[in-house]
């Protein structure tokens, strides 16, 4: 009687971890729609000047408490990473938009998640937009 | 509890298990700038009176080679060089509680290597004739203990280090500069 009632329990157990999706499955897993999470993701600003923009965007993440981990002048990226009891690690992007803006991207991992959440972007935004002393235009 | 409620209660225990796994979530002020943000700036930055970035870069690799690091990565297009080092993180204290608790018939995990890494960036600024190059280096660690476990992630934020790698940036900048 008492096994019967252990081996229920255990197999309430199992159903509920055969529920989840293998780890494998994290691979190519996205939290948001791919069009959610660029414009969460993006901003424009009224600039042409790339280098400038991304040695401002660095200069923000060392503000933000980050270690910068590598940069690429010609792909238009910075990764960065800021440690602080978590592990933070932030990705921004710049690309041409038109022939009078550029879109900065910023893409974070907080520990082992994605970040999906607007609010963390936007005030990331909020602090470049005031080094770039340019506005951050959303993009729609 | 009854027999009849011990399987509710066990696959109560795995869903509760289960929800824990993904609370922990980005700080609200992660990505905010607040009080000590001028502050760090300051310790962490000074300005060199050259315009000659190239040259500043090149002595800041020399100084992470001096200091014992290696260079992980570089963008002197923008600026940046990245140098790591790992070494022991063994402190006396750790080892002597470690005795007490081993004599106490416990074991305790002492931290036993680190991983720290340097960042540097310069940007060159000022007017013709006044140029000048600041430098800003940030300093993080990860510490592991024993069981290959990590038990710290964190900054370096003591400003007399900072001072310290400074100073030594204006030594090198002079070695360099008398090709030694």
């Amino acid at each position: 009687m008492k096994l019967n009632h252990l081996a229920s329990g255990l197999l309430g157990l199992s159903l509920l971890v055969a529920g989840c999706q293998t780890s494998q499955q994290e691979l190519l897993k996205t939290d948001k729609g791919q069009v959610e999470l660029r414009r969460m993701q993006t901003r424009a600003f009224d600039t042409t000047d790339r280098e400038k923009t991304l040695r401002t965007i660095i200069a923000t993440l060392q503000d933000l408490g980050f270690v910068v981990d590598k940069a690429d002048a010609t792909l238009g990226s910075v990764t960065a990473t800021k440690l602080k009891g978590y592990n933070l690690i932030m990705t921004v992007t710049v690309r041409p938009r038109g022939e009078k803006q550029l879109l900065v991207r910023s893409s974070a991992q907080f520990n082992i998640q994605a970040v999906s959440d607007p609010q963390p972007y936007q005030n990331f935004f909020t602090s470049l937009g005031k080094a770039m002393f340019l506005e951050a235009h959303q993009v729609d | 509890m009854s027999q009849k409620e011990a399987p509710y209660f066990i696959t109560l225990v795995a869903l509760i298990i289960l929800g824990t796994g993904c609370v922990a979530t980005i700080p609200k002020e992660a990505l905010k700038m607040d009080g000590a943000t001028m502050e760090f700036r300051k310790v962490q930055a000074r300005r060199y009176d050259t315009g000659d970035e190239t040259k500043v870069i090149v002595a800041c690799a020399g100084l992470l080679q001096d200091l014992g690091f290696n260079i992980d990565e570089s963008e002197t297009k923008l600026g940046l060089v990245v140098g790591s080092k790992a070494r022991t993180a063994v402190e006396a204290g750790q080892v002597a509680a470690k005795v007490v608790f081993a004599l106490l018939g416990a074991n305790m995990a002492i931290e036993t290597d680190q991983r720290i890494k340097a960042s540097i960036v310069t940007r060159k600024g000022g007017e013709a004739g006044k140029e000048y190059t600041m430098v800003r280096v940030t300093f993080q660690r990860i510490v592991r203990n024993e069981n290959n476990q990590i038990t710290r992630l964190e900054p370096l934020n003591d400003p007399k280090q900072y001072q310290e790698f400074h100073s030594g940036l204006s030594k090198a900048l002079f070695l360099n500069a008398n090709d030694i």
